[in-house]
């Protein structure tokens, strides 16, 4: 039974495993990075990214990819400031946001299915289209002054003295959990797994594939616009410069969490974990003090193909396993 | 006309036709070439100088596109290779006396390498082409700043700037050196492709990476290949990017190029399944992608709105290239017979 769940769940426990092996790690190495906060504050820093990982891990679980998040949070940042700037009221603007959001990733996953334009190619599109039009709103740093806006920023959640996290912790964990549950209990959930696997058979099954396929899309633009409105919080200005390369960074926490980008395989709390590992190998740097930030680039890089790697050598044995069994049955059956 | 319209070449060239047309009726001045101190200076020019590092992507992209797989590391490797070469002729590493030669080589040599590695990533190792490319993508342009330790390196002062100022930025006979660069690989390229089995063989896995196999074909020695000839193309595009700017900057050099290659090849009417491939329309396609920038830059609007107008050509495009968007808008007047029966057996299949 207890080797059955370790088999089932082997790459995520790998992950896990890692993060406690580098936070220990630190802890061991560097005075105060035992201190609750510094914890917390790896969910703080990149609750956006969870955010953004966990729209990516659907897509990617599909068997597609979407690289046109990074420009959707940078857009989302730069529309809610000005808006905000022009006096609007900020619920409008969050929820316009995530209309935005959902619509653009709705019309991305209808152009893959209906006119089966790449994925890679559309949200290529998707990705210049927002990026254009921030510079459209404008091409300088607008700032949000917004008093709701700047409330949620500073707002701390007190777990006990001197340890605090921030809305959107909550929020990122919170879509964490629902993401995890429509994912494994849902007919939507277990449909993204089956299209993901192999799309013919599904659609021979009778599954919904245009449904499903159009919904993950929505879902990611969904996700990254929320990540948007949570990084907005996090920076309280908008820039058109903004998350170039967070699509990379998502789809680099998916992997490292067990995603499979051929499709099929994936959990969003391995996402989870993929994008805490890339925080806390950014935290041990931050505390050595003397390595420039783009050393974390090149470890994430180094563990991005450790755990490719890794899966690969996983898989291959599963495929041993399944050949060794079918020998046998092809022996008993001759005998 | 269904011949034409069937053509792998008919839509990239109908695009740059149009925006061409467009230019001359709305863009002053837009073809005039004029001469001046034995060069020659116009729009069209520009394009085709400017056009050269993305010309050499895509060529190396179409091929790596052709076998199923996909290099999203060349961004990363014109960084390196843009690092190496100004580093060596500036004299910050190693003990190469400045010469050109060296820095040529070692940048060339760096892009075989980085290719040697995705390759064997991919046809080796069987990791999915994103994925082993994505990691000398975040890679690369770290190992790039250590070449460089964090600095952007001119070499306005080394001794052999203008001999490697002349690579990206000269003019041979009037025109840009970087031309005749472009021209001499495609030409060597295409008979590779088209006078040895190389090309046929690259199609035959793009289809059908199993029955390739199964058929005798090297599958995995074809792939590695491909991904050498990639990282050689990118190295040689970081040369002409860093020696245009007589400096390498490890942060912008290259920076979303990738992407720019991939959408050529696209845009050049190869799908990126792989399968039959033209590497033609993808240098035509990287023409196209240039016209629209020169073309914003010559109109005067801000230089920043190039990607609003690039996400439209690349919708446009995509939903033309697409048969079941034609079929859906204009009927079947504009669908080849070909694909229609394919469609229609998709549909049976589905329903």
């Amino acid at each position: 039974m207890i080797n059955g769940i370790l088999k089932k769940n082997f790459s995520i426990i790998v992950t896990i495993m890692l993060f406690l092996v580098l936070f220990i790690a630190g802890a061991l190495t560097y005075k105060g990075f035992l201190n609750a906060q510094v914890f917390l504050n790896l969910f703080v820093d990149n609750a956006y990214l969870i955010i953004v990982a966990v729209g990516m891990t659907f897509v990617l679980i599909s068997g597609g990819i979407d690289i046109s998040v990074g420009s959707v949070v940078a857009f989302v940042c730069m529309f809610s400031a000005d808006l905000l700037q022009k006096g609007w009221n900020p619920v409008v603007v969050m929820l316009l946001s995530l209309v935005i959001g959902t619509f653009g990733g709705y019309i991305m996953g209808y152009m893959i299915h209906y006119y089966g334009v790449q994925p890679f190619i559309a949200t290529l599109a998707g990705q210049f289209l927002y990026r254009g039009i921030c510079y459209v709103i404008s091409t300088e740093s607008i700032s949000i002054t917004d008093p709701t806006y700047s409330f949620i920023a500073n707002y701390q959640i007190k777990l006990a003295p001197k340890m605090y996290v921030s809305i959107s912790v909550i929020i990122a964990l919170a879509m964490v959990l629902v993401t995890t549950i429509v994912l494994k209990y849902t007919k939507f959930g277990r449909n993204v797994y089956a299209i993901g696997g192999n799309e013919q058979s599904a659609g021979l099954m009778g599954l919904p594939v245009a449904r499903i396929k159009i919904g993950v899309y929505a879902l990611s633009g969904f996700c990254a616009a929320l990540g948007g409105i949570v990084f907005s919080f996090y920076t309280l200005s908008g820039y058109g410069l903004q998350n170039i390369g967070l699509e990379m960074d998502a789809i680099a926490s998916a992997v490292i969490g067990g995603t499979l980008l051929t499709g099929g395989v994936g959990t969003v709390i391995g996402s989870m974990f993929g994008v805490l590992i890339q925080g806390i190998i950014q935290t041990i740097i931050i505390f050595q003090g003397n390595l420039s930030s783009w050393w974390t680039k090149v470890a994430v890089a180094a563990l991005l193909c450790l755990f490719v790697v890794l899966q690969r050598v996983i898989e291959a044995r599963g495929q041993q396993v399944k050949q060794d069994k079918a020998v046998k049955a092809e022996t008993v059956i001759s005998k | 006309m269904n011949k034409l319209v069937r053509s792998r070449l008919f839509w990239p060239l109908m695009a740059l036709i149009m925006l061409l047309i467009f230019n001359a009726l709305f863009t002053k001045n837009f073809f005039s070439i004029q001469i001046i101190e034995g060069h020659l200076y116009g729009n069209v020019i520009d394009i085709l100088k400017n056009v050269a590092p993305l010309a050499l992507l895509a060529m190396g992209m179409t091929l790596v596109i052709a076998t199923g797989g996909i290099d999203i590391s060349v961004g990363s490797v014109v960084a390196i290779s843009g690092a190496i070469a100004c580093s060596i002729i500036d004299g910050r590493i190693g003990n190469f006396n400045n010469s050109l030669i060296a820095a040529l080589t070692l940048a060339l040599i760096s892009g075989l390498l980085c290719g040697v590695w995705n390759g064997l990533l991919v046809a080796k190792v069987k990791i999915q082409p994103v994925v082993a490319t994505l990691i000398l993508m975040t890679a690369g342009r770290g190992i790039a700043q250590l070449i460089t330790k964090g600095k952007i390196v001119t070499i306005n002062s080394a001794p052999k700037v203008n001999e490697y100022y002349f690579i990206g930025a000269g003019y041979l006979f009037g025109i840009p050196f970087a031309v005749f660069i472009v021209l001499i690989v495609l030409v060597f390229i295409l008979f590779f492709v088209k006078k040895t089995a190389f090309g046929l063989f690259l199609e035959s896995l793009g289809t059908n990476n199993r029955s390739s196999h199964l058929a005798g074909i090297r599958v995995d020695k074809l792939k590695l290949i491909t991904y050498v000839i990639s990282g050689f193309m990118a190295a040689l595009a970081g040369i002409l990017i860093s020696s245009n700017i007589k400096g390498a900057d490890c942060n912008n050099a290259g920076l979303f190029i990738e992407l720019d290659a991939i959408l050529a090849v696209a845009i050049g009417g190869n799908s990126l399944n792989g399968g039959r491939f033209s590497i033609t329309s993808s240098v035509v396609g990287t023409l196209v992608i240039q016209c629209l920038t020169t073309t914003v830059y010559a109109l005067g609007v801000p230089p920043q709105i190039i990607s609003l107008v690039k996400a439209i050509v690349i919708i446009a495009i995509c939903l033309f290239q697409s048969n079941q968007f034609r079929e859906a808008v204009f009927g079947r007047l504009m669908v080849s017979k070909k694909s229609k029966d394919l469609s229609a057996k998709k549909g049976a299949q589905i329903s």
